[in-house]
């Protein structure tokens, strides 16, 4: 995709919002341009900033906690076709349930902070990480393994030397997939027994002060925040899978 | 140099690929396994590699019995033993880090006083410049031919200072006029490191060009007797595949491998 084109389909888009926006004529949606004020001002005096980098730490620590856990496990059960057999059920039934639903469990288990709101998105990229990554481990050509043990890699220099590189782009694809997912569910959990984050702020914004352009300032930051953790995962990509983006 | 005996290997509980079998390959050899598909010659590289072991019987390397790879052992393989997220150069590289990642413990690397002229870093470009992979160093094996992969791998054995050299069918996905420059490559650089080589084939060929001794492995159990050896002392001179004698051994090789 080129820089140009996205630029034109950013402006196309602000042109449909100004357009509904003057066809609705209603302080329910303000135009972009309004929008901006009230974001930029927002910025400055407001607490905007505070919230964002709230939300942004729950989500990051979140990626960092499950590729943590998610990935070495992944590997351990790619790896392993006993491990495998005995997990392999459990991740079946788990998988397929929308983490979401756990939004009030881990909220009434955990109460207020940021906890809950990390767990909950840990829980969403936990498993599609595991997934992936096992996949991946799993598919590793036998006689790639047993050429780099012929090296005279044992267990620990398989892992760092193929495992690990091997897993990097699984990991990276489950991080793609699900990291707006997991801002969308963060949204969430932020409506709950907080008052700090993105979540909080445009539901304050709407529904207690009705702060019109205020919650649309909320709404672009929190699009904002997924597209830019979208944006460092495929610049990641490019970065550290090089190998993948040669023919 | 390597020592079978008494060589009993089964997969799984299945039957018998090899039984009571013994062989033994002097320092210097140039060994051809040669045999039908499903005969077991892959499975006794590996055994000699140290990636499988025996069930019964022993196998042994400079006296040693074989509990896992050996650090002086290299080991190429037909494909896809390169690592598809390294370049030529760090493919190349690899056992080096490996062996730094360890240390010299004397198990995934040789002991510091059993290796004097250890490999080093300028031992890399050497070998790339070497096998013509200059060029190449920052590309992805997916960018490369095949013959191009089978060189970087080569390289990444030979830059290790290996004294002996298993090769499981290393040609068989190339094309003839690059199957056969890899070949007297392959024989002159076993004379030039003084490598012991055993190379694994299902090709009559191949065999007779390369091995100054063949093995010829049949529908297993493989026993010794009756599995054969046969000498050909000329392979790999100049010259040697367009000589009766080499016709002959093809054709002899050729009659002892078709089913009675």
């Amino acid at each position: 995709m080129k820089q140009r084109d996205l630029i034109y389909a950013v402006v196309a888009l602000l042109a449909i919002w100004h357009l509904a926006a003057l066809v609705v004529n209603r302080p329910i949606l303000p135009a972009p341009l309004t929008v901006a004020q009230v974001f930029v001002s927002e910025m400055y005096k407001g607490d905007l900033v505070g919230h964002f980098l709230v939300s942004l730490w729950r989500v990051l620590a979140g990626v960092a906690i499950s590729v943590g856990t998610a990935a070495p496990l992944g590997v351990m059960l790619g790896q392993s076709k006993r491990l495998s057999s005995i997990f392999s059920p459990l991740i079946y039934l788990l998988y397929p349930i929308p983490k979401v639903v756990f939004v009030p469990v881990v909220l009434l288990f955990l109460g207020i902070g940021d906890l809950p709101k990390i767990v909950i998105i840990f829980l969403i990229l936990f498993f599609q990480i595991l997934v992936l990554v096992r996949d991946q481990a799993a598919s590793l050509r036998p006689e790639l393994l047993m050429s780099v043990s012929s090296l005279g890699a044992g267990r620990r220099a398989l892992f760092r030397y193929v495992y690990l590189p091997a897993s990097l782009p699984a990991i990276l694809t489950a991080l793609r997939q699900s990291v707006g997912t997991a801002v969308a569910v963060l949204y969430i959990a932020e409506l709950f027994a907080t008052q700090r984050g993105l979540g909080y702020y445009i539901y304050l914004s709407g529904s207690t002060l009705f702060d019109y352009p205020a919650m649309y300032a909320g709404v672009m930051t929190m699009s904002l925040l997924g597209l830019g953790l979208y944006f460092t995962v495929d610049w990641l990509e490019k970065r550290l899978c090089k190998w993948q983006f040669v023919s | 140099m390597i020592e079978v005996k008494n060589l009993n290997y089964a997969y799984n509980n299945g039957p018998p690929v090899f039984q009571n079998f013994n062989w033994t390959v002097a320092q210097g050899e140039t060994w051809a396994v040669l045999g039908p598909s499903g005969c077991g010659k892959s499975t006794l590289l590996y055994l000699l590699a140290g990636l499988l072991f025996p069930g019964r019987g022993e196998v042994r390397i400079h006296g040693q019995i074989l509990a896992r790879p050996r650090p002086r052992t290299g080991l190429i393989l037909q494909e896809y033993g390169l690592l598809p997220w390294g370049t030529v150069r760090q493919n190349i590289e690899l056992g080096l880090r490996i062996r730094n990642f360890y240390g010299p413990d004397g198990k995934h690397a040789p002991l510091a006083h059993q290796q004097q002229d250890q490999p080093t870093p300028a031992d890399v470009d050497d070998w790339l410049a070497r096998l013509g992979l200059a060029k190449l160093a920052d590309k992805y094996p997916d960018q490369l031919s095949g013959g191009q992969r089978q060189r970087t791998a080569i390289a990444r054995t030979l830059v290790l200072r290996p004294d002996l050299l298993l090769m499981d069918e290393p040609f068989s996905s190339l094309d003839a006029p690059t199957r056969e420059s890899l070949q007297n490559l392959t024989l002159e650089l076993c004379q030039e490191q003084r490598l012991t080589l055993v190379i694994v084939t299902h090709a009559i060929e191949e065999a007779a060009c390369l091995g100054r001794k063949i093995l010829l492995l049949s529908q297993p159990p493989n026993t010794t007797p009756p599995a054969t050896t046969l000498d050909n002392p000329n392979a790999g001179q100049l010259g040697y595949r367009q000589t009766t004698e080499y016709f002959e051994l093809c054709r002899s090789l050729r009659s002892q491998m078709e089913p009675p």
